[in-house]
Formats: structure tokens, C-alpha cells, sequence
């Protein structure tokens, strides 16, 4: 095994993410005969999609959760017969090109929360971005109060620690029973949770499937989008017919826990005073405007939304990445044929090139790591074989579904319709629909930067993830000419301790054998 | 219809033995290998923190470490994203009020 753990290993390639898309590039690049570091902030890889509990829960049935789950179990095969150095529980916070020609520095900080570890620092020659996505959030009226968690949220918790949300348990009624009687139901979710699952896109049926097999009650399936996006286009269907069996199987879970999927419509009402009691699902026009006395109320003890997923790009946008935009709206990394990034020597595979899936991250993993090894070892591109002419068109076939997927669940423009002026649309800073309206027709914010210079909104401890689509869609309906989007840019993609900083700059005056450099830094941290 | 199944026992579960954490100062059950947010939801608790500005309630939403909800304080220190921290025998939640830091004074 070339370059391994020592003090600081450098290594022809970093993949950040241990999804499907960085488990398929790092054990490709691998196999290839590169030294490969592979990060995480998981303790053991999956990403989101694979997803399992810890060894000691003792699953003896993960696939149960699971669609797929022989693709993971056959990459994390590879992964071990490989000389990949998996590094869990490595939360990436910045890329940056080395002082020495040729070299990127990958900087992490480690532990389950990425707080109180030490920092890391992993050189490379070629770094494979598979950072993956999250989900897209739109707000309205409650959905802050707990019990509204994320669709996928409702999934992960599910998946890892085998829990339910709302299920129905009061406080004071959680207390463990006496003695021997406290068995592992205690401490997993008891059945009978009633969980409204709501928002758009394919990612709800799963959810909705997952929840109702484990045992939630779920009353409803809210989805604003209707299906027929998909029906015009025929072809594309035809070639992706795992998708539509994958889609099948999700229906049939469905009908069998007797689970009710309501097209066009969507939560506008979160009820409750300290958590969910109630939603209010009403009636959308084409352009998600609620339609008027349309609400509906549906009891229920916890809400799982979700408005599809957008690719994580903090790392790519921080290292001058080139992006465009997707059917959804959302900003996703342009690639060549190769997966490499407008940045040479940066590529990317998976959600990170638009939301497609686990099955397209695999495919598009694979060919990165085929390319960036061709690349460092000082071959052409290996588009020529037919390995990666098989990949390359399976990639392409799959591209095409995900566009048609993405145009079918795009946010209408008139979901903000069902906001009020109360509700927080950030979260983190508590800042209201109202006053980003008041900054957008008041004050002449068209974007949701100069938004975020005036209110706050976007400015907390999330960075925008959870509201950066919304106050986009609330800024570009100021009066007037709108801003063109552009994709969010962050210099730090997980919080970083001041102490992680200035331990950075040491470092680098250290290296630099300027004693001087180091003791001047020291001062200027300090102040 | 499968309505009374849990999840673990969809996946056929056979955990490591259980051990208390305390929430507020009340005792749970936790099983090892689980997040702090997946032993307070098993709890029926939904909320463990409340917002700087207008004191609301808040606990996991996004469940992947991304949105910071999940902020509780563990063990005296604040901040802790509870949806990645697993929990150890012992752990003392509290409530996270604001910042978490009331001994630095209002922000």
C-alpha cells in the first residue's frame, strides 16, 4: 500500500465522500494502482443513500431499509480487499491548491460533530469532489415547530438509528419501564406514529415506503408536483426502466399499508403550539399557488418534508469551479466527458453534476476514477475503451432521466403564495417572510446576498442551506429586473474553530522556516 | 398489514446491551450505536433546544448534520450537533437555551 498512514501521507488522489459516488471512484482509482485517501464525516461509509446503523444496533436485516443495498455491500467489498485509507468522521471544511506545484490540500476536522478533535491535513495530486447533496426546504406557516422534520431527515434518522418521529409518546410517558423490562424497544421507536410525508419528488415515496414498513401510520402522501412531467417523455422513461420498477415497488409498499398520495397539493399549516398536532394540505394550481378553500386538515403527530435535493458545492464554488444551472433551478457543477471540473485536477461524480441518484453516482464514480488515473499515470483519457464506453453511455441514459426527473418536481413560482408574513423562513436567525419582503420592495434587494446583508437571512450556523432557495425565489419577485442567481459562495463549508485557523497559519509560517513569518502570524491571530 | 412493527425489528435487530443517558436530568434508554437525537426521539422528546430570538422550541430536522436545529448542550458544553454525536453511557442532554453560553451574557 503506497503512502500510507503516515504522519503526513500524500496521495495521488482525496475523494471527499464516502457515497455511492466516492466509494465507486476511490476503489476504481484504486484497483488502478493509485494511493487513495477516501474522507467522511460518517464513522462508516454509505453516504446518505446507504445509510445503516452502527455495528452495536446489530442489524441483521439492513437491506430491509434499503433499495439496492447489494451495490453497497459490493463496493464496500472492494473498498476493504483495497488499499483505499478510509478517513471517517472527517468533516472537509476547505480545498486549496499547495504551495508546492501540482498538489491540493484538503483540510478537515475530525470527530462524530467535527468538534473538539484535531485538525487534519490530507495532500493530494487529484481530488474527486462526491460531496453529494441535501435537501431543497421551501417554508410555511409552522414548520419550524418540532416534529416538521426533513424528508430525508425522517429517512436518515430512520436508517441509522432505527428511531421514528412523533411517535406518539408523551414526555412523560418515555420514562423506562421498570427493570428487565427495559429492552431495545425502549429505545427505538414503538410503532404507531402518524407521519404526513410532503413536499416533491421522488425521494417521498421512499420515504413514505420506509416509514409505513417500520411502522409509522402514514396518513398522506402530499406531492405539489403532478406525474405527467414524466409522461412526456416516453423515450427517456423506456430507456430508465429500473426507475420505473424502482418507482413500482414504492407504489405497491404504498398501497399496501393503505397510504394515500395526494398530487398538486401541499402542506400550507403546521398546527400545534409546541409541536405537530395537525397539518392544513390544500389544492395547488400548475404554478403551486394554493387554491382557496381548498385546506384540508389531517391529524398527525409529525410532518416529513422535503422539495427534492440540491448538490453540495461549497468545496467546488471555494476552488473557482465553473457551474450551471439545472432544469430545477438549482446550480450544479459543469463537467466534461471525463467528470473533471472547469479546474483541472478537480473532479466530481454524483449529485454534485444535478441530483440522479445512487445507481448514476456509481457509473459516474467509476468513470473519475478511471479518468484521474489514466490522467497520473501520464495516459490519454480512457474514453476510448469499452469499459468507459459503456459507463459513459449508461451515465448519459441515466443524465437524461434525472433532467426529465428535475423539470417534473421544479418548485412552481407561486409556493411563496401560501407563506405569511410571520413565518421565519430562516431558521437559524429567526428572520421572517416579512421583513425579507419589507427588503426586497422597501429597500431593493434583488438577490438573496444583498437579502442576507440586510436581514440576516442565510447568515446563521446553516449557512443558507435550509432557506437560500426560498429567499432566492422571495428576492426575485421585487419590482423590477431580478438578479440572475448564482451559486451560493462560502469559504468555510463546516464551522471551523478560530483555534483550527490560527493553527493553520502557524503551520504554514512553520513550514516556511521563517520563525519571524510564524511569531508575526501568532500576533496577528491573536488580536 | 405490518402497522405494529417497529424498526428495529424490520431489520431484525439484536443490539448491545442498553445504558441510561439523562435528559434534563431525567434518565432514558439508549442503545449503542445511536445518535443523541435518535435516543431522545425513541423518547417521544422532539424538542431540545430553544431559539435565541424568540425562545421557540427546536430539535433535529434535517437529521444529516447540515441545518444545526439539533444544537443541544452534552455534558455541560453547548452547541453539540445532536444528530451526529452518538450517545455514551451517561451523557447528560440539557436543553439548550439560545446560545448556550447564558454566562457570556445576552449577544
Amino acid at each position: 500500500m503506497p503512502n500510507s498512514a503516515t504522519d503526513d501521507p500524500e496521495y495521488d488522489l482525496a475523494v471527499i465522500g464516502a457515497g455511492a459516488a466516492g466509494l465507486a471512484g476511490a476503489v476504481t482509482a484504486a484497483e488502478l494502482g493509485l494511493s487513495v485517501a477516501l474522507l467522511d464525516t460518517s464513522a462508516q461509509p454509505g453516504g446518505q443513500f446507504y445509510r445503516h446503523p452502527a455495528p452495536a444496533l446489530g442489524a441483521t436485516r439492513p437491506e430491509a431499509l434499503h433499495h439496492d443495498w447489494s451495490t453497497f455491500t459490493g463496493l464496500r467489498r472492494r473498498l476493504a480487499d483495497s488499499s483505499v485509507t478510509l478517513l471517517a468522521g472527517h468533516h472537509v471544511w476547505t480545498v486549496v491548491r499547495a504551495e508546492t506545484g501540482g498538489r491540493w490540500d484538503v483540510h478537515a476536522v475530525t470527530g462524530a460533530d467535527g468538534d473538539g478533535e484535531r485538525p487534519v491535513r490530507v495532500r493530494a495530486r487529484a481530488v474527486l469532489l462526491a460531496t453529494g447533496a441535501y435537501e431543497r426546504q421551501l417554508p410555511f406557516p409552522g414548520w419550524t415547530l418540532p416534529g416538521v422534520v426533513g424528508a430525508g431527515g425522517a429517512q436518515a434518522m430512520l436508517k441509522s438509528g432505527l428511531v421514528l418521529p412523533g411517535n406518539g409518546v408523551s414526555p412523560a410517558g418515555a420514562k423506562p419501564r421498570a427493570g428487565g423490562r427495559v429492552s431495545s424497544a425502549g429505545a427505538t421507536s414503538r410503532a404507531g406514529g402518524r407521519v404526513v410525508v410532503a413536499g416533491s419528488g421522488p425521494l417521498l415515496l421512499a420515504v413514505a415506503a420506509s416509514l409505513a414498513k417500520a411502522g409509522a401510520r402514514v396518513p398522506a402522501v402530499v406531492e405539489a408536483s403532478g406525474y405527467l412531467g414524466y409522461a412526456r417523455h416516453p423515450r427517456t422513461l423506456a430507456v430508465n426502466a429500473h426507475k420505473m420498477v424502482e418507482a413500482a415497488m414504492h407504489g405497491t409498499a404504498l398501497l399496501r399499508h393503505g397510504v394515500r398520495l395526494r398530487t398538486r397539493s401541499a402542506v400550507t399549516q403546521v398546527h400545534g403550539s409546541d409541536r405537530v398536532e395537525a397539518v392544513t394540505v390544500s389544492r395547488l394550481d400548475r404554478d403551486w399557488r394554493p387554491v382557496r378553500g381548498s385546506g384540508r386538515r389531517i391529524v398527525c403527530d409529525a410532518l416529513a418534508v422535503g422539495f427534492g435535493l440540491v448538490p453540495q458545492l461549497e468545496l467546488a464554488t471555494g476552488l473557482g469551479c465553473t457551474t450551471r444551472r439545472a432544469q430545477d433551478g438549482s446550480h450544479v457543477l459543469d463537467l466534461d466527458a471525463q467528470q473533471e471540473t472547469s479546474v483541472p485536477g478537480i473532479w466530481a461524480a454524483g449529485e454534485t453534476g444535478g441530483i440522479g441518484g445512487a445507481q448514476l453516482a456509481c457509473v459516474e464514480g467509476e468513470l473519475a476514477g478511471l479518468a484521474i488515473a489514466a490522467r497520473l499515470g501520464g495516459r490519454p483519457a480512457p474514453a476510448g475503451s469499452a469499459r468507459a464506453r459503456a459507463l459513459g453511455r449508461r451515465r448519459d441514459r441515466m443524465r437524461a432521466f434525472a433532467s426529465v426527473m428535475a423539470a417534473a418536481h421544479a418548485p412552481g413560482a407561486g409556493w411563496s403564495r401560501w407563506l405569511d408574513d410571520a413565518t421565519d423562513v430562516c431558521r437559524c436567525e429567526e428572520v421572517s417572510a416579512g421583513r425579507i419582503r419589507e427588503a426586497v420592495t422597501d429597500f431593493g434587494a434583488r438577490d438573496a446576498r444583498t437579502v442576507k446583508l440586510l436581514t440576516r437571512a442565510g447568515m446563521g450556523w446553516c449557512q443558507g442551506r435550509m432557506c437560500g432557495a426560498a429567499v432566492a425565489c422571495l428576492a426575485a419577485e421585487g419590482p423590477g429586473e431580478a438578479l440572475p442567481p448564482s451559486p451560493e459562495r462560502r469559504p468555510l463549508a463546516v464551522p471551523v474553530r478560530l483555534e483550527v485557523l490560527a493553527a493553520l497559519t502557524e503551520t504554514a509560517a512553520s513550514e516556511s522556516g521563517d520563525p519571524e513569518a510564524s511569531a508575526a502570524r501568532e500576533e496577528g491571530t491573536g488580536g | 398489514m405490518a402497522r405494529d412493527r417497529s424498526p428495529a425489528e424490520l431489520v431484525g435487530a439484536v443490539p448491545d446491551a442498553t445504558f441510561e443517558i439523562t435528559f434534563d436530568g431525567r434518565p432514558i434508554v439508549a442503545l449503542p450505536g445511536q445518535s443523541l437525537a435518535a435516543v431522545l426521539w425513541a423518547a417521544g422528546i422532539l424538542a431540545w433546544r430553544t431559539t435565541r430570538v424568540g425562545g421557540r422550541p427546536r430539535g433535529a430536522f434535517c437529521g444529516i448534520g447540515h441545518c444545526f436545529d439539533c444544537l443541544a448542550t452534552v455534558n455541560g458544553e453547548p452547541n453539540r450537533r445532536a444528530c451526529l454525536v452518538p450517545a455514551r453511557p451517561g451523557d447528560a442532554v440539557t436543553t439548550q437555551e439560545g446560545h448556550g453560553h447564558a454566562e457570556l451574557g445576552d449577544r
